[in-house]
């Protein structure tokens, strides 16, 4: 690759500039803060007394820390549902409005909305919704004969509040597939037309292997996005006491660092999280390169 | 974006009328899924607007339409809470997110796509894998950090961050510098143009639909945050935004109903209004972050 200009004499310093606030955010926002991180997950810190050497006596505590098991179960089933429910919706929506109809930019606000609006609010409208007895769900669900769910109960509200999650990210993967869907030539599905292919047959052999670059990429953000999920857990599932029914990994992060200052036993639990958002990107890089079409 | 719908000649005109049927009735299919899905999109937001503007005694009617439709809900908000004070807050932090989101990711963004240099391509890819790093790893650090520089309690932690860049709003600007042609700047360099001068002078102008785009995305990212006001400022509502003052609410008010939805309309308002207005460039936005390059 041989674009770009080259800088000469004084522009060097010109492009130092440039790249100042960058290079200031790559080495202490994110390398040297991870690094922090770490070394912070091998102190006992409550931020009052002074830090004292724990080596890894956090992450030991961990193992039978019953709150981090449960976040780590409740992150992990938040996780196994929302990211397939996020490509597999966002997917079918695109492909929907890929089909040439009228109105697709009224659809496309329509299915965006959710995702410009602060979580918050929305999630007090959720709560609102889902309530048990007064709540808009059941009483739907009662027209046609079905007994009222608890839906914020410690049982369903992990499901309740992945369901609110993956309804607000449809919006963002919808664009993302729609720009992959309509990056595929036409002469494609015309060649195939003309050799007889009908329109499953063009969905199954055209459009799906060459939308599978999209696939990968919303993949990797929808999993992102899922071990990051706080506010609608924050809105939906919090209890009387400050803890929540259903407490991700970020939210049991938050807890442990924000409410109890417990600052070494936060950081060896996100330095577990950024553990485990690395190994599953290298099985997705792994899988690309088995499943990945590109043209 | 042409949307021919070219079919080839068919043989026969029995077959033609078949697959024109075949055509309709997936059409039927596919606005009935559409319009199915638009009423689960959409009723939470009639249904927080029709509780909005129900009276407190009406908050379990379950009519969609208000009577008699009241503004009494918003009176009672700004006297539980001091409202605009919070939307103030909240817009500041936001403001100052937006603008140092816009001239830093611009700045590298620009490097990345028109300057030859050294090591570009590495570090491209190392601040591109910090987009899978969430920033509530490094919670911890920061806050400490921030504790240390004595800004705990004030916005700065908010937004000071803004100004060292970041990987989405650089390979966003990047992605679309790179959709210039770069004859553009190596003539400016011809006509003794400096690097400074070509960025400022030729690219950003260019860039305008991607920076309203990342624009959007900063306003938005920061004026719905929750998580860096819970953490950062004190729960004392003159001072918080209006994310955490609609969660404090949630607790304190439990029950209010009408007066809640309010409060959540009003705080999505400006957010609705800025997505109505921009929404073609924001849509583009994130059309342009997925498509590989």
């Amino acid at each position: 690759m041989h674009t770009g200009i080259k800088p000469i004499g004084r522009e060097r310093f010109a492009l130092l500039l440039l790249l100042a606030p960058t290079l200031v955010g790559l080495l202490f926002g994110a390398i040297g803060s991870l690094l922090a991180t770490f070394v912070i997950s091998l102190l006992k810190w409550d931020l009052i007394s002074p830090p004292s050497w724990a080596g890894l006596g956090n992450y030991l505590g961990l193992l039978s820390d019953g709150l981090f098991q449960e976040a780590l179960r409740v992150t992990s089933i938040f996780s196994a549902i929302y990211v397939p429910g996020t490509v597999l919706v966002s997917l079918g929506v695109a492909l929907l409005l890929n089909r040439q109809i009228r109105g697709l930019s009224i659809f496309r606000t329509i299915y965006f909305l959710p995702t410009v609006s602060s979580a918050v609010a929305v999630g007090l409208v959720w709560s609102w919704i889902y309530g048990r007895d007064r709540g808009l769900l059941n009483f739907l669900l009662g027209l046609v004969g079905i007994a009222p769910v608890n839906w914020l109960g410690a049982q369903q509200v992990l499901y309740s509040v992945v369901i609110v999650n993956i309804w607000g990210a449809i919006g963002t993967g919808m664009v993302i597939f729609l720009a992959g869907l309509q990056a595929i030539p036409r002469d494609y599905y015309e060649a195939a037309s003309l050799d007889g292919a009908g329109d499953w047959a063009q969905l199954r052999h055209i459009t799906l292997p060459l939308v599978t670059p999209s696939i990968f990429f919303q993949t990797i953000i929808s999993t992102v996005n899922a071990f990051q999920a706080f506010e609608y857990v924050y809105m939906l599932t919090r209890t009387a006491n400050g803890a929540s029914n259903a407490p991700t990994l970020v939210f049991s992060i938050y807890r442990n660092g924000f409410n109890f200052f417990r600052m070494g036993s936060a950081s060896a639990q996100a330095i577990v999280l950024a553990l485990i958002i690395f190994a599953l990107t290298l099985l997705y890089f792994w899988l690309e390169r088995r499943l990945v079409v590109y043209e | 974006m042409s949307r021919s719908l070219s079919l080839p000649a068919e043989p026969t005109r029995v077959k033609n009328r078949s697959r024109r049927l075949r055509r309709v009735v997936l059409d039927l299919i596919t606005y009935a899924l559409l319009l199915a899905g638009s009423l689960v999109m959409v009723g939470p937001f009639v249904w927080m607007i029709a509780t909005a503007l129900k009276q407190p005694a009406d908050q379990f009617s379950r009519s969609l339409i208000p009577s008699p439709a009241t503004l009494e809900n918003f009176r009672r908000l700004w006297e539980l809470l001091p409202f605009s004070r919070l939307i103030l807050n909240s817009l500041g932090i936001a403001t100052l997110t937006t603008i140092g989101q816009l001239l830093t990711c611009a700045m590298a963004g620009f490097c990345f796509a028109v300057v030859r240099f050294r090591y570009s391509r590495a570090l491209f890819l190392l601040l591109l894998a910090t987009l899978m790093l969430p920033p509530q790893i490094t919670l911890v650090p920061n806050f400490i950090l921030f504790r240390w520089l004595g800004l705990i309690g004030t916005s700065a932690p908010l937004w000071l961050p803004a100004f060292w860049g970041g990987a989405f709003g650089t390979f966003l600007l990047r992605q679309y510098f790179r959709t210039i042609p770069i004859e553009l700047a190596e003539a400016a360099r011809i006509d003794g143009a400096s690097l400074l001068q070509i960025f400022w002078k030729v690219y950003l102008p260019l860039a305008r639909p991607a920076l309203a785009a990342l624009a959007i995305f900063s306003f938005l990212g920061s004026w719905n945050d929750l998580l860096g006001p819970l953490i950062y400022l004190p729960a004392d509502l003159e001072r918080t935004t209006i994310t955490v003052g609609l969660a404090l609410f949630q607790t304190q008010y439990s029950g209010r109903w009408t007066v809640m939805m309010a409060g959540a309309l009003v705080s999505i308002a400006p957010v609705m209004l800025l997505f109505f207005v921009a929404q073609r460039q924001f849509i583009e936005g994130i059309a342009l972050s997925g498509v590989k390059r």
